[in-house]
């Protein structure tokens, strides 16, 4: 391989991603555009609500459980290293909120959500049935797009204080039934620990994690390819953009709030 | 003189290297039905996109009642136009009566929710189908039956322009007989301008006044549907024949 062909390869491939970067950026603004203006879907803003929040709590819950009860045993061992077990309560709370709360309930609607609307709007443009919306006099950015990202905007932050909350309660009952932790003290020292910022900072990163897969569901289910194979691509690349993106942005959400 | 209802002039679209149509020209008499025969991948589904602005041309000049497409409100102009797609195109999530009342049940046209239904109903009642369908899915109906709710679906708002892509692709002789002869009753009876796309030459000859085939991305011939067998063009004597041997190539 000629230094020229690699060079030639690499530059391609960066314009590439700048150029699919751009889509995206431009689709994410008229996607906005077209939250903020009439017509408005209340019935199909009212599925989408029930289908990524109300659907998606049960594996938010035993993710967030299981995470917690894992991450105090883990803290517990490690921190029984230099006789530091007793800060099992403020790690696990921290841990949750902070981090692994919204990072994980974004995974999972990534997995959850990003999927199933990318496969959804996918085989509704493979069948023409986006088409058929279009000569139906229906904007499929208004019909389809904003109430899925809207949805997902509101009701990902409430998962993931949901997570945090159900997260820090499955490290308690670790604490409290196996390491034999006291019920109120382990309670009191995670409230106290606590502060503003880390509530207000998961939040924040829910919202941001939910807008994020929910566009990538929709973008790649509008530029689906044709017939299973689009589907099945279109699928694939969604939960793929929406993994990294949301782990990109909670890097940049973190430094944001905790080392400015 | 009246100008035609639908107008393409030079139109020409190419998807990266594969130029599509190339200089399309073709006239559609407001009233009157045209189907437009070809082969597969000639640009036939093309033409009719372009028409709706679901396909933007590259260049030519398309007009709609002597309006340039793609000018004034959207909206209105496709509140003008009723399709029925080559696969019904249904929408999956919504029982029968919503997939033909969904232009009645938003938008412009809104009307009330159980005024709708009844208007859903009768469009269903039109096309052969029972009141008990209604609330079903599309799922759950035969293929057939799904073209019949597409028909509906396409005439449910009285449309003064109805396209038809492939509307017997997949269907028994029998039902594609049927099919045939409700969109040439329904476009008597609305007095609508109908394009039609297909390969089928018994609907040709049931759905069309007149005939248009379009080859190597241009129309080769065009006439009254009375005049398609003996045009003398070798193209439409090899298409209507479906002989293997003639100037259009088998494997392509």
């Amino acid at each position: 391989m000629t230094p020229t062909f690699a060079l030639g390869t690499l530059g391609r491939t960066v314009l590439g991603r700048l150029a699919a970067l751009g889509r995206i950026s431009r689709f994410a603004a008229s996607t906005f555009s077209h939250m903020a203006r009439p017509p408005f879907y209340p019935r199909e803003f009212a599925v989408a609500l029930l289908n990524i929040g109300w659907l998606s709590l049960p594996v938010v819950a035993l993710t967030a459980i299981f995470t917690g009860g894992a991450l105090a045993l883990q803290i517990y061992a490690g921190g029984a290293r230099f006789n530091a077990e007793a800060v099992v309560p403020q790690i696990v709370a921290i841990g949750m909120v902070r981090e692994l709360g919204p990072v994980l309930v974004g995974l999972m609607i990534a997995a959850r959500v990003t999927s199933s609307i990318a496969a959804e709007i996918a085989t509704m443009k493979v069948t023409e049935q986006i088409d058929a919306l279009v000569t139906l006099s229906t904007n499929p950015m208004k019909y389809l797009v904003a109430p899925r990202v809207l949805a997902a905007l509101l009701t990902v932050p409430v998962l993931v204080g949901i997570g945090d909350i159900i997260g820090i309660l499955g490290g308690y009952t670790v604490a409290v039934k196996t390491l034999d932790f006291n019920a109120a003290a382990y309670l009191k020292n995670t409230v106290n620990f606590l502060e503003l910022r880390d509530i207000v900072s998961s939040l924040v990163k829910g919202a941001a994690f939910g807008t994020i897969a929910a566009l990538m569901g929709c973008y790649y289910g509008m530029q689906s390819g044709r017939g299973a194979q689009g589907v099945g691509r279109a699928t694939k690349g969604s939960v793929e953009a929406a993994a990294v993106l949301i782990l990109a942005a909670n890097f940049v959400l973190t430094g944001v709030f905790f080392s400015l | 003189m009246t100008h035609p209802m639908i107008e393409m002039s030079q139109v020409s679209k190419a998807f990266g290297s594969n130029a599509v149509l190339r200089g399309v020209d073709l006239s559609v008499a407001k009233g009157s039905s045209l189907v437009i025969i070809g082969g597969s991948g000639t640009g036939k589904s093309v033409a009719l996109k372009c028409i709706l602005g679901l396909i933007e041309a590259d260049s030519g000049q398309i007009r709609v009642d002597g309006k340039p497409v793609g000018q004034g409100d959207r909206d209105a102009f496709l509140a003008r136009f009723g399709m029925l797609f080559q696969g019904a195109a249904l929408f999956d999530s919504l029982p029968v009566w919503q997939n033909v009342a969904f232009r009645l049940l938003r938008g412009s046209l809104a009307r009330p929710r159980d005024e709708a239904r009844e208007i859903a109903i009768e469009k269903l009642r039109r096309v052969g189908l029972t009141p008990d369908v209604a609330d079903r899915l599309p799922a759950e109906l035969s293929g057939g039956m799904q073209k019949r709710v597409g028909l509906a679906r396409a005439i449910a708002a009285d449309p003064e322009i109805i396209f038809f892509d492939e509307p017997t692709t997949g269907l028994d002789p029998i039902m594609s007989g049927v099919i045939n002869d409700l969109i040439r009753e329904i476009v008597v009876e609305m007095g609508a301008t109908a394009m039609t796309i297909t390969h089928d030459m018994t609907s040709v000859r049931a759905i069309a006044d007149n005939v248009a085939m379009l080859h190597g991305g241009k129309i080769r011939w065009t006439g009254p549907v009375a005049e398609m067998d003996h045009s003398g063009d070798p193209y439409v004597t090899q298409f209507i024949s479906g002989s293997a041997e003639g100037p259009i190539e088998a494997v392509r």
